[in-house]
């Protein structure tokens, strides 16, 4: 195709900033970082392990968020700020479906917990993979030739008003969610306990995380998304109905993200209405880390910005603490977009910088 | 793509007769019909302000489109004067304002028109806004941190024009300070310049390692910095043991601005009031803003600009230098950013980390988008009606609709969602902006995209 000649040239302009200084100071950065935890790890051996572990459960929820991210971004190529603001409302659903309408609450106990629960994740997933679908239908698919700035533009329109819908619903206080998982401890590690409300948490998500890779790569659902992620032209010519696939996968990224909102409300015991906000740039951050539209690479990043911020907010040798938590996040990103664009598992592209 | 459905019609044309014949006949007309339709839609227009906002505002939009359509009349040896015209007029009426902004009837939906202290407010955005088109309109290159450029501004201005080092006694040229107050206190009129000059200075800096991403990393990499400087900003009160910033209680007061010993703080005598200074100084920040924007669009820089916009791979082969090219508009931006920041510190007599999170950022990029990108006076219309709607309009719409419907809806509280809807349905209805500019507008109507989506991923 034409863009090849264009890459090339690209690639040939700006091919001269990969040597020398830059991969340096990066190797440097990594290995300040690694000495840093060394010390913690000595000095506090039983407060990091348990940090890690707590990384560890809140990396997963990233990851379902940054699975959303990455795979409307491997297909469409588009940034969808709106993603976090979904989860938000995955968040909000989940609440009002377990707390109002189930009556779950502290005190109910065993089989009505499960299928409550389990009624309630159906809810969630249900409500933000149509939602999502539904913002794709009318915000994004009308721009689909315009340049290529426009549905990013848009996307964050469309932040702002699920934010407000969010507000509305929720106010502008944080609302407390009730505990409604077990919260005594699994194990404990020199005093710091692990409750199983985090450990159910973290189970859920990998059953979640299997089936998505299988339907990505054995389905046939799953090979027309790749088909078109690659080439939507050549895809359209094998007999695939792009705007459907597309629809697809905003489907399973809604999904996802309703997933994450529960298990977030879970995890967390409360929520605000602007939490989409933030940890949906936590959780893009983790999937520009991993290489974006790479799914392994998406929960590779989470863990590891789960793993970083809990870190930072709960070690005691020179940790920045948790008013610094996002900022670090941020550097991050910024870091691994100068230094590596492409992300830890990511392929090289000459544009990819 | 001719083998994939044409997406170029928005999906809304479908439904013809509702939104989509009017634009396809529109489209089928000739020039002189055109001519005709246009004089039509403007007095529909002026009605529709006759019955919304009351006269005033009208009369202003009447006058501009009757010079509009009376330029072609004017004789060839006068040609100065067509471009003069609006311009006079349209400075007469803000120049003149605060002496009769208080007998004006108020509109219908909208109430009484802004006051002296809300027009100061809009002059600024409008500097910022004129600052981020540069940077988003002209270049190309979607800058969502813009903030992190005014709240630079600001505390330099409140550094160096506060008691906030009080160690440190320093004074030059400040006004309405007493000689014994500690800190330092340097005149507001250099500081705007200085406080430009160190923005664009962190704009180069931020710039360089950024701009070779591509445009929308390159938008998340400005997030990560309008996000981090902040909370730099929240966070300063104790770096190391030095409180460079007074952390979340902001730094307060700062001084204001002043000449021959008056200071705009107070004004002098009923004729030269504080606001009324203020706004004046700030109508001058505005023109200048808008000549160097006008100058600097037409120059051999602009143009590499608006080459980078519309294809950076031509533009690189032509001869452009990609990077100084890209740094100089991200500059360029920043230094305007950067003076907003200041005088309006210097105007608030206090700068909180709190004034600068995303929501501005996203609020200035709303105003370039609904004016028109690229195009100066689309965005200074956006910027003022916004900040207008803002400061005091969405209030007053909300006290409307609470009034004449009866319900109790809090219409403030839902502003971003308000901002965010006026940026989604410009992008889809009408993607130039309300007034454009006609480059930009070809190249969303034609389709021109930096890179098309279809082949990227290999």
């Amino acid at each position: 195709m034409a863009s090849e000649a264009r890459r090339e040239h690209i690639s040939w302009v700006r091919g001269v900033r990969r040597a020398g200084a830059i991969p340096a100071v990066g190797f440097s950065l990594v290995a300040l970082l690694l000495v840093w935890l060394g010390v913690n790890l000595v000095q506090t051996p039983s407060d990091f392990a348990s940090v890690a572990l707590e990384g560890l459960t809140l990396g997963l929820v990233y990851g379902l968020i940054a699975l959303g991210y990455s795979l409307v971004y491997g297909i469409l190529e588009l940034i969808n700020f709106a993603h976090g603001d979904v989860f938000m409302l995955g968040s909000w659903i989940s609440l009002s479906v377990a707390a109002h309408k189930i009556g779950l609450t502290q005190s109910t106990s065993g089989f009505k917990v499960v299928w409550g629960l389990a009624l309630t994740l159906l809810a969630a997933m249900a409500f933000c993979g149509i939602l999502n679908v539904t913002i794709e239908r009318l915000a994004y698919r009308p721009l689909r030739n315009a340049p290529r700035l426009a549905p990013l533009i848009t996307a964050i329109g469309m932040s702002f008003i699920l934010q407000d819908v969010g507000l509305n619903r929720l106010g502008p206080a944080p609302v407390s969610v009730p505990n409604i998982l077990p919260t005594s401890a699994v194990f404990s590690i020199g005093g710091n306990e692990y409750r199983w409300s985090s450990l159910i948490v973290a189970l859920t998500t990998f059953p979640i995380l299997f089936l998505l890779i299988w339907l990505v790569q054995k389905t046939r659902q799953g090979k027309a998304m790749r088909a078109t992620a690659q080439d939507q032209e050549a895809a359209a010519m094998m007999g695939i109905n792009v705007n459907r696939t597309i629809s697809f996968t905003f489907l399973i990224a809604g999904a996802l993200a309703g997933v994450a909102g529960l298990l977030y409300a879970l995890y967390s015991t409360n929520i605000r209405y602007d939490q989409g906000f933030q940890l949906g740039l936590i959780a893009f951050t983790a999937a520009v880390l991993g290489g974006i539209g790479n799914l392994p690479g998406a929960v590779l990043g989470a863990i590891l910005i789960g793993l970083i911020q809990q870190f930072n907010e709960g070690l005691s040798w020179h940790a920045p603490s948790s008013q610094w938590t996002q900022s670090i996040v941020f550097a991050i990103l910024i870091l691994i977009l100068v230094f590596r664009p492409e992300g830890l598992l990511g392929e090289r592209t000459p544009e990819g910088g | 793509m001719s083998e994939l459905r044409d997406y170029r019609q928005p999906w809304w044309h479908r439904l013809t007769g509702v939104l989509g014949e009017p634009s396809r006949r529109w489209r089928a007309m000739d020039d002189r019909e055109r001519f005709q339709a246009g004089i039509v839609l403007r007095a529909v227009l002026v009605g529709v302000l006759v019955y919304a906002t009351s006269w005033p505002l009208a009369l202003l939009v009447a006058v501009i489109f009757a010079v509009q359509y009376a330029q072609p009349y004017i004789p060839e040896g006068y040609a100065w004067l067509r471009r003069a015209v609006i311009p006079t007029i349209v400075l007469l009426v803000a120049v003149l304002y605060p002496f009769y902004n208080g007998r004006l009837p108020d509109m219908r939906w909208l109430g009484a028109f802004p006051d002296v202290n809300t027009a100061v407010i809009m002059g600024v955005y409008v500097i910022m806004a004129i600052g981020l088109n540069i940077v988003v309109g002209y270049a190309g290159l979607l800058d969502l941190g813009y903030v992190a450029f005014y709240a630079m501004g600001a505390y330099t201005c409140a550094w160096f024009a506060s008691v906030q080092f009080a160690k440190h006694h320093v004074q030059f040229g400040a006004v309405g300070v007493a000689s014994t107050t500690p800190g330092i206190h340097i005149s507001i009129w250099l500081l705007v310049l200085l406080a430009g000059i160190l923005t664009a200075i962190i704009g180069i800096v931020i710039g360089l390692p950024t701009l070779r991403l591509r445009g929308d990393y390159l938008a998340i990499v400005t997030l990560g910095f309008g996000e981090i400087l902040p909370q730099v900003a929240n966070n300063g009160d104790s770096l190391g043991g030095f409180n460079l910033t007074n952390g979340p209680n902001g730094i307060t007061p700062i001084d204001a601005p002043g000449f021959f010993g008056v200071s705009f703080q107070s004004g002098s005598g009923t004729f030269f009031t504080g606001p009324r200074l203020f706004f004046w100084f700030v109508l001058l920040l505005v023109m200048i803003t808008v000549f160097c924007s006008l100058r600097l669009r037409d120059s051999r820089l602009g143009r590499a600009w608006i080459a980078i916009r519309e294809d950076e791979t031509a533009a690189a082969a032509m001869g452009v230098p990609l990077m100084r090219t890209k740094t100089w508009a991200y500059a360029t931006g920043a230094f305007f950013g950067g003076v907003a920041g200041a005088y309006f510190a210097s105007f608030k007599s206090s700068t909180f980390p709190n004034d600068f999170n995303f929501n501005i950022s996203a609020f200035i990029l709303s105003m370039v988008i609904l004016g028109g990108m690229g195009n100066v006076w689309g965005v200074i219309f956006g910027a003022a009606f916004l900040a207008y709607l803002n400061q005091e309009g969405l209030a007053n719409i909300g006290h409307s609709i609470n009034q004449h419907l009866g319900t109790h809806l809090d219409v403030p509280l839902y502003q971003f969602g308000i901002y965010g809807a006026i940026i989604v349905l410009t992008m889809l209805i009408r993607p130039e902006g309300l007034i454009p500019s006609a480059r930009r507008r070809a190249e969303f109507h034609e389709g021109v995209s930096d890179t098309p989506l279809y082949d990227t991923q290999q």
